[in-house]
């Protein structure tokens, strides 16, 4: 017998990750992994903490991006905005993390709503040349804004006090990494509820055919922009929780290399997924680490190497990968089975 | 009678370009209009421009008592026009249930219903939308009409492509739809005879004007107009 992914197959399709009677052990798969390095991690807590943060910003591509087909290379502005505001208030106003999280997620979600009625009536080139547009504005702005930003030096001087008056954000990173997971995990139900709603499958449809959305009567222009705020809301939280977790925000995090690091990210892991943005960023941030150590000077090489052969012959990323192997694992169990 | 739809002196196409030429004609609530005319002649356009696709350049559509030939598409499909476009445009990615619940409104026809008058739909609501033959796609795009309360549905060219089977129980299913609903519809269709069975009125297009319009029994008893505009055999 041969073993091959036969999509068409209709028992097959009960066999899909996440599918079935034991569908949940996949959703305890990636938490399980993400939950046990903060036990094991040590003196890497603070990288993980990175990556979390990068999941969630990966994921907010992944909801303008994959499922609504925005053609955006300019989301680091949501997150960097997010995390300017994040960092302002807890100067200015107050140092608790909660609040700031919520004001860095709704300035970030105003200026998503306030783009996004200026630029999603156009598509294809021309919005993407728009959000690289926007992006670079509000980076010169930070940049010439010294006396709001700080700057080329960044944002100095951030005071977060304990989570919920209870849990410090100590040096070590361990409410931070927590803290940041939790932040993902409501991030991510969220997003799991709305990509099965009927509005998520309106996205669907629209990143196929906007024109056919229009002749069943959905309000395109709206649905687009409702996704991109809420895109960048989670983008948002994902500058503002790098921005706590830090205590520190520079000009890098409105940087154009952001975004572009995000989408890498997303393609590696696989688009329309959620799953995709997690494995993808956390497998980037990883691989990134292990191999700056290997080479420091080259470790791009192996970055954008894995990237080609990802794109070339692994359709759907290392998610499709995990498909594959399933598919393959579920065929030999029936095989066997039926014996 | 009421109108269900009038139209009056649209002049239309894309940019610059003009291919309806000044169409005028009326279509009576629970009416329903074959559109004939050779290939080219500006079929699928007069379709696409009462759900404002192209370009109007003049003229007034009245849908019901309202001009709506300045109102967004997706409200005029709210307003109540139904259409079923050439390219079908099944979303792949979707299930056939969930491209019919992605278009559902109330007051429109039920699931129950579709299934009722396209079984195949119903062995196949769990298929992703790709994986239907063109039979399938055109049922499917035609429930996807029904679900979202058309009070007008507007069908271009469904039997296209289709092996005669299936062009037989589609037509039948059509014939369904417009005797046990108060819809009105427009019928684009390159098969005369069918549609002139089908349709209770016709108008013949030719360069973007109505070259001939009347019953369609009395269209069908001409052989001579047939052949001419037509291109039919007597």
């Amino acid at each position: 017998m041969t073993v091959r992914p036969d999509m068409s197959a209709p028992t097959l399709a009960q066999l899909r990750l996440g599918a079935g009677r034991f569908g949940w052990a996949w959703h305890v798969l990636p938490w399980g992994v993400a939950l046990a390095t903060y036990f094991v991690a040590g003196a890497y807590l603070t990288l993980g903490t990175a990556a979390l943060e990068m999941i969630l910003f990966t994921l907010s591509i992944d909801l303008a991006l994959g499922y609504a087909g925005i053609v955006t290379f300019g989301q680091a502005a949501f997150f960097g905005v997010g995390a300017y505001a994040a960092g302002l208030l807890s100067i200015h106003v107050t140092p608790d993390p909660i609040l700031g999280l919520l004001f860095g997620t709704a300035i970030a979600a105003l200026l998503g709503l306030v783009t996004g009625v200026l630029i999603l009536h156009t598509e294809g080139v021309t919005l993407m040349m728009l959000t690289l547009a926007i992006a670079s504005m509000i980076g010169a702005f930070a940049a010439q804004a010294g006396d709001l930003t700080g700057g080329d030096n960044g944002l100095q001087g951030m005071q977060i006090s304990p989570l919920f008056g209870v849990f410090p954000f100590d040096l070590w990173g361990q409410t931070g990494y927590l803290y940041a997971l939790g932040v993902l995990f409501l991030w991510f139900v969220a997003a799991w509820r709305i990509v099965r709603s009927p509005f998520g499958r309106s996205l669907d449809g629209i990143r196929q055919s906007p024109r056919r959305m229009r002749a069943i009567g959905t309000p395109v222009w709206w649905r687009l922009i409702a996704v991109y705020t809420l895109a960048a809301a989670m983008a948002g939280t994902a500058g503002s929780l790098k921005a706590q977790t830090n205590q520190f925000v520079g000009l890098d995090s409105l940087d154009l290399l952001v975004s572009g690091t995000a989408l890498v990210m997303l393609i590696l892991g696989g688009t329309r997924r959620l799953y995709g943005a997690f494995v993808g960023a956390a497998f980037y941030v990883v691989v990134q680490d292990l191999a700056a150590e290997f080479d420091p000077f080259r470790w791009m090489f192996l970055i954008g190497g894995l990237l080609v052969v990802m794109v070339l012959f692994l359709e759907g990323g290392l998610m499709g990968v995990a498909d594959w192997l399933h598919h393959a694992a579920a065929r030999l169990w029936l095989g066997t089975a039926r014996k | 009678m009421s109108s269900a739809l009038r139209v009056e002196d649209l002049v239309a196409g894309y940019g610059a370009t003009v291919v309806l030429d000044g169409l005028s004609f009326d279509l009576p609530t629970g009416g329903t209009l074959a559109v004939l005319g050779r290939n080219g002649v500006g079929k699928t356009t007069l379709l696409a421009t009462l759900m404002g696709f192209t370009n109007r350049h003049r003229g007034v559509i009245r849908f019901g008592d309202r001009p709506i030939e300045s109102v967004a598409t997706h409200r005029r499909n709210r307003a109540g026009l139904g259409y079923v476009p050439q390219e079908r445009e099944i979303f792949p990615s979707l299930s056939v249930e969930e491209n019919l619940l992605v278009a559902r409104r109330g007051g429109g026809w039920t699931l129950a219903a579709v299934y009722d008058l396209f079984p195949a739909l119903k062995e196949r609501r769990r298929n992703s939308g790709n994986r239907l033959s063109g039979g399938e796609q055109q049922m499917l795009a035609v429930g996807r009409a029904l679900v979202g309360a058309p009070r007008l549905l507007l069908l271009d060219e469904p039997t296209e492509g289709l092996a005669p089977i299936v062009v037989e129980a589609l037509a039948e299913a059509l014939a369904r739809i417009r005797d046990q609903s108060v819809l009105s519809i427009i019928l684009v269709e390159q098969r005369v005879d069918l549609a002139l069975s089908f349709a209770r009125d016709a108008i013949v297009l030719d360069r973007g004007r109505i070259v001939w319009r009347g019953a369609s029994t009395a269209l069908d008893a001409d052989d001579d107009t047939k052949h001419r505009l037509l291109g039919v055999a007597g």
